[in-house]
């Protein structure tokens, strides 16, 4: 194996010699015959199960099973937003260990993931959303998350293109979580599936998991496009075809699965220096370090699983994007595109048990889990080594849906969706 | 774009006219007072979340204000019956539609 590691050095002997001595960045092995843990799903939480299994468990005989290529489903699909601006304190906890967890990634996995903690900024528009963002800040401060409160004069001066007194949305301040921002998604799939590579994990792409051989209440072998797989203990991470899986494993899950489309412009120079929401509108953007304005959406009407939405969709957002930013109205899109995510009652993941006993799932990120990539690695990791929650995971376990002990942060933090 | 003509008004609806209300035919336990917490669970949160065929409802909202019944595809989102409320799905099954 041996660490070829990225490094001013590295790069700067590669520019010389035409960069024809760069190593793959992970192998492309054929599945074995069994593993003691098969990870089904090649998104940022699956990659991040077997890094966090070998790193923090010493496992590494695992398998990750991606169907198509790894990052290609919603982890090469978001808009990237990273924040931790959540309200109860077991999901203030959960979200700022996965931000923790970023800002230390590059240092961890010598992979840059382009962390830019440039402000995560959100818009209020009138005097009863300008209460909630006093209440919004008490809370954050409650649970040691960094905010402040930005009034129109500091908001004209911070995102100049920003009209404030447009005559439809009139912005009356924001909240600013100053450690929030954006990171290439990409990079956070290749940065793992390089490190979890180097443990010697085998990832496997272009292998579909479809069926379960059962023992008792056990999974004892998957059945995938690539032939049947044993394993002694199974994690799913497969975001919106969490059902599908389940079905196979047969026990039900608070799914839904919805189509959620983003949204790009053509390139032009620097002109939004934050990411930025207005949950009233519903649109969230921020520009890319190519220039690109990146726009997302609220999610489609209807269960879906065709990683294609409406225009209405991009219609709706478009027009919340100009009327704030009359400049943007320049801009011509580029591309959009959709993402099918995994929306349970309560807008809380679900991580840990299911009713099979070897099978742990980690899903219901639904709209928002690209941020809690590193730390949904580390609590599935941990339910799959020890059998028990992480202590992070405890209020997340799939059997609070029973229990009536929602985590309802729809409610509670607002989540657009 | 979803587009359905309402059962009940006969007018095409778009999406912008329509409301959707999840999973159709989601049945409140017989009798509460002897639910156990498992059917209190299927009923409240589990759903049907099929890569298929699917039955939901959707609210004609922008117009005549009727709920209805639709069975459509989540992959194509074809449509194959549209009901109204008091009707049940017939068990169609189209030779080649596939899986999904
Ligand atoms: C348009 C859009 C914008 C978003 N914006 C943000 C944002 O700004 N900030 C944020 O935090 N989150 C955002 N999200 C949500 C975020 O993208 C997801 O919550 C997160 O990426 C989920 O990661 P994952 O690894 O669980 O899933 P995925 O990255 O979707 O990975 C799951 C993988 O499982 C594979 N798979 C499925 N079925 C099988 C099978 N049978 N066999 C083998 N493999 C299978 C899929 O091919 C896929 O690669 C957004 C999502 C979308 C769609
Ligand atoms: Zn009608």
């Amino acid at each position: 194996m041996g660490w070829q590691d990225y490094s001013l050095l590295s790069l700067a002997r590669q520019g010389l010699s035409g960069n024809r001595g760069w190593k793959q960045a992970w192998r492309s092995p054929a599945p074995k015959k069994k593993y003691q843990v098969v990870i089904i799903g090649g998104g940022g939480h699956g990659l991040a199960t077997a890094w966090y299994l070998a790193r923090e468990h010493g496992i590494r005989d695992i398998a990750v099973l991606e169907k198509g290529w790894i990052g290609g489903g919603n982890t090469g699909r978001n808009t990237t937003n990273v924040r931790s601006d959540y309200m109860f304190s077991e999901s203030a906890a959960m979200y700022d260990k996965a931000l923790k967890l970023y800002e230390d990634f590059a240092r961890e996995l010598n992979f840059n993931i382009m962390l830019s903690q440039r402000g995560w900024v959100t818009l209020f528009h009138d005097q009863h959303q300008m209460e909630s963002a006093r209440h919004k800040l008490n809370w954050m401060r409650c649970n040691g998350i960094d905010a402040e409160i930005l009034d129109r004069a500091a908001l004209a001066k911070l995102i100049p293109g920003l009209r404030a007194d447009n005559p439809r949305w009139p912005v009356l301040g924001a909240v600013l979580q100053q450690r929030g921002g954006t990171i290439r998604h990409d990079a956070v799939a290749w940065g793992y599936a390089r490190g979890a590579d180097r443990m010697g994990i085998d990832i496997i792409q272009n292998c579909e998991v479809k069926g379960f051989t059962r023992e008792g209440d056990r999974i004892t072998a998957i059945d995938t496009s690539r032939g049947t797989i044993g394993c002694d203990s199974v994690g799913v991470a497969v975001a919106g075809h969490s059902s599908v899986i389940a079905d196979m494993a047969g026990f039900r899950l608070p799914v839904t699965s919805r189509c959620l489309q983003a949204m790009v412009s053509e390139p032009i120079r620097p002109i939004l220096d934050v990411a930025m929401i207005s949950p009233a509108t519903g649109v969230y953007l921020n520009q890319t370090q190519k220039g690109e304005l990146v726009m997302g959406a609220m999610l489609d009407p209807g269960q879906s699983y065709g990683q294609r939405g409406g225009p209405r969709t991009v219609q709706k957002v478009v027009e919340a994007a100009v009327e704030l930013f009359p400049a943007f109205g320049q801009a011509r899109l580029m591309r959009h595109w959709g993402g099918i995510v995994d929306i349970v009652p309560d807008s809380s993941p679900i991580i840990g048990a299911t009713p099979v006993s070897n099978l742990y799932i980690n899903c219901g990120w639904g709209t928002g889990g690209f941020k809690a990539i590193p730390v949904g690695g580390l609590m599935l990791a941990h339910a799959i080594a020890t059998n028990r929650p992480h202590p992070l995971a405890e209020k997340f376990g799939l059997d609070r849906f029973r229990d009536n002990r929602l985590v309802d942060e729809g409610a509670a933090s607002g989540i657009a969706h | 774009m979803i587009l359905l003509r309402c059962p009940y008004c006969r007018e095409m609806r778009s999406e912008a006219e329509l409301t959707w209300g999840g999973e159709a035919g989601i049945m409140r336990p017989a009798d509460p007072a002897i639910a156990s917490d498992t059917e209190w669970t299927e009923y409240l949160f589990m759903r049907t979340n099929t890569k298929g065929w699917l039955q939901e409802q959707w609210c004609c909202s922008a117009g005549c204000g009727q709920w209805f019944k639709v069975e459509r595809h989540t992959v194509s989102h074809q449509i194959r019956q549209i009901l109204r409320f008091d009707e049940a799905f017939s068990d169609v099954t189209i030779a080649q539609e596939g899986a999904a």
